[in-house]
């Protein structure tokens, strides 16, 4: 019996009343980017429709009213995630920008030639990308966090690797491997080489009740793309006094207290990393993404996924004993539903390509881990991933488009 | 709409369960060039042996790895392009290339196709003609045209170095 009524849940998404290639919508690409439920469309289209202004500088009362309730999203999303205040909260494009954000603000005026940011093997580019190019401008050491066999971070090495680190730049839950890296205990182990944490929580926030607080983070990078809001607009948490000491990203208007001919000042925390006219609409839907997340609850989505994803894959091994090989743990208490699997003898990109006539949505491909990916020895993997809005029944016709790719690739 | 079986036609099938002219050739005298296709992760590695006087592709190896549709156009152009002089390799290579994007064109609506059209004249692609299903499936169309490039590549890295 599933913690969710996903048929009812099924139902708040438009999307879902629609065919391809007259079969029923099977999305099983969540890991890439959600579903939006009506709540968040209406969220948008109302803002549009009824009270549309820029926001922050406008006097007139549908001003006033955007910028209420984009600040009230920014209060929502702050409790989202338990954060102590909502201006610790920065509103950004994506998790990738603000990762991006950490690289270009607080690294750049923290760190010299000679110190080290250790990563993962198992971080996507976002969290890669960003830090090289910090190194190669700056001289900085990137170090690497090996995998163990089963798919899980070797920690046997990290106190030599956070050894004269300045940050830990961690995925709390992996895009490509489902698994979850518990952060408290990485924290505490940076925080004791005086490294900051910063968590690629994008897989995380909108799957698992996350408490940056709990986590005892430094900044937690997350989007509300897959977290049943809009593309367009995420969020940078970040402890207060940090905000207040790391210099602007963006320059522009909204992040200024003040402009001379001679020079600026900035504004106030979080608006000062929010430079230009942010996704007015986008944020106010980011923030009834949230209500629509709370409403459910949080714990009752992460039961259902750990159900549905052990539910699938027990289904896939069994199905398919020799030919499907898993890249990820087992144990679903300590993964996510991104289920990443190598079909024998059949490329990824062809196996999409023939679930796709029964209407099946999966990702094939490197999923933006491409050192990863070597460290698997694959070229790419096929990719389901779950949600609140999947069942059982969408496994089953997984299994069976599967077994149909099987057949017509056989040789 | 289009179907499966416009895309995966047998002959494709086929030269990807058993790729024609699979191996290595030594370098030198042979010149290796590798091509990549980010969104497949397609990897495509190609030998090739041209005979500097004649200027005939003597001899041509493929390696890599990626989906269907890369793998089997790789083997397809390696069968199609094997003993050829490099002026009929470059017509054929410009003829399956407008083969790939008349289609494209004229979707887009940026031309009627009969530029691309005059490419194909007097070109025999042979079985090369079973890869045009492949531009029923937009995002395919660089598995297949990957061969193709990494050939060209090839060939002009053989004539800067000659």
């Amino acid at each position: 019996m599933s913690a969710l009524d996903v048929a009812r849940l099924k139902r708040d998404f438009p999307i879902f009343g629609r065919e391809v290639h007259g079969k029923r919508l099977v999305f099983l690409d969540s890991a890439a980017s959600s579903q939006k439920p009506a709540v968040v469309l209406d969220a948008m289209d109302d803002c549009y429709r009824n009270y549309y202004a820029n926001v922050h500088r406008g006097v007139y009362t549908i001003a006033e009213e955007a910028t209420a309730a984009m600040e009230d999203a920014r209060r929502k999303v702050a409790r989202f995630v338990n954060a102590r205040r909502a201006e610790e909260i920065v509103f950004v494009r994506n998790a990738t920008e603000a990762i991006n954000l950490v690289a270009h603000s607080w690294a750049r005026a923290n760190l010299r030639e000679g110190d080290a940011i250790v990563l993962s093997h198992m971080e996507h580019h976002a969290n890669i990308v960003p830090w090289q190019m910090l190194a190669a401008e700056r001289g900085v050491e990137l170090r690497w966090i090996p995998l163990t066999d089963d798919f899980r971070l070797d920690l046997t090495g990290l106190d030599a690797l956070l050894d004269g680190a300045r940050l830990l730049a961690i995925s709390a839950m992996s895009n490509v491997l489902g698994t979850m890296n518990d952060i408290r205990p990485l924290a505490n182990a940076a925080h004791a080489h005086d490294a900051l944490v910063l968590v690629d929580a994008c897989q995380f926030v909108p799957h698992v009740a996350t408490d940056v607080r709990a986590m005892d983070a430094d900044f937690v990078a997350f989007s509300a793309h897959k977290m049943c809001g809009p593309s367009g607009v995420g969020a940078l948490w970040a402890r207060h006094e940090l905000l207040e000491a790391m210099p602007p990203f963006l320059g522009g208007g909204e992040m200024i207290r003040d402009v001379r001919l001679d020079g600026f000042t900035p504004n106030d925390v979080p608006w000062k990393f929010e430079a230009g006219t942010p996704a007015i609409a986008e944020t106010v839907g980011f923030g009834a993404a949230v209500d629509y997340l709370e409403a459910i609850g949080m714990d009752a989505v992460r039961d259902h996924e750990m159900q549905l994803t052990r539910y699938a894959i027990d289904a896939l091994t069994d199905r398919f004993p020799e030919s499907l090989t898993i890249y990820g743990p087992r144990d679903v208490s300590i993964r996510g539903g991104a289920v990443s699997f190598l079909f024998e003898g059949i490329h990824a990109h062809d196996i999409s390509q023939v679930l796709d006539e029964d209407g099946v949505c999966i990702r094939a491909g490197h999923h933006c881990a491409k050192p990863l990916m070597r460290h698997l020895g694959v070229p790419a993997t096929s990719r389901a991933s779950f949600y609140l809005y999947n069942d059982e029944s969408d496994v089953d016709v997984l299994v069976e488009a599967l077994a149909k790719a099987e057949k017509f690739f056989a040789i | 709409m289009a179907g499966l079986e416009d895309l995966y036609r047998e002959i494709i099938l086929d030269h990807y369960r058993s790729p024609r002219n699979r191996g290595e050739l030594p370098v030198p005298p042979a010149h290796k060039v590798e091509g990549f296709n980010p969104l497949c992760g397609d990897e495509v590695v190609l030998f090739l042996d041209v005979d500097p006087a004649t200027q005939v592709l003597d001899d041509i190896r493929i390696s890599g790895q990626g989906c269907s549709i890369s793998q089997a156009s790789t083997s397809m152009m390696s069968a199609a392009v094997k003993g050829k002089k490099l002026e009929e390799v470059a017509r054929l290579t410009r003829a399956f290339k407008a083969l790939m994007s008349i289609h494209e064109s004229k979707l887009e609506g940026e031309s009627d196709g009969s530029d691309l059209q005059a490419e194909l004249e007097g070109v025999r692609l042979g079985d090369l003609e079973a890869l045009q299903g492949v531009v029923k499936f937009p995002v395919r169309i660089k598995c297949a045209t990957l061969a193709w490039n990494t050939l060209q590549q090839g060939l002009e890295e053989i004539a800067a170095d000659g």
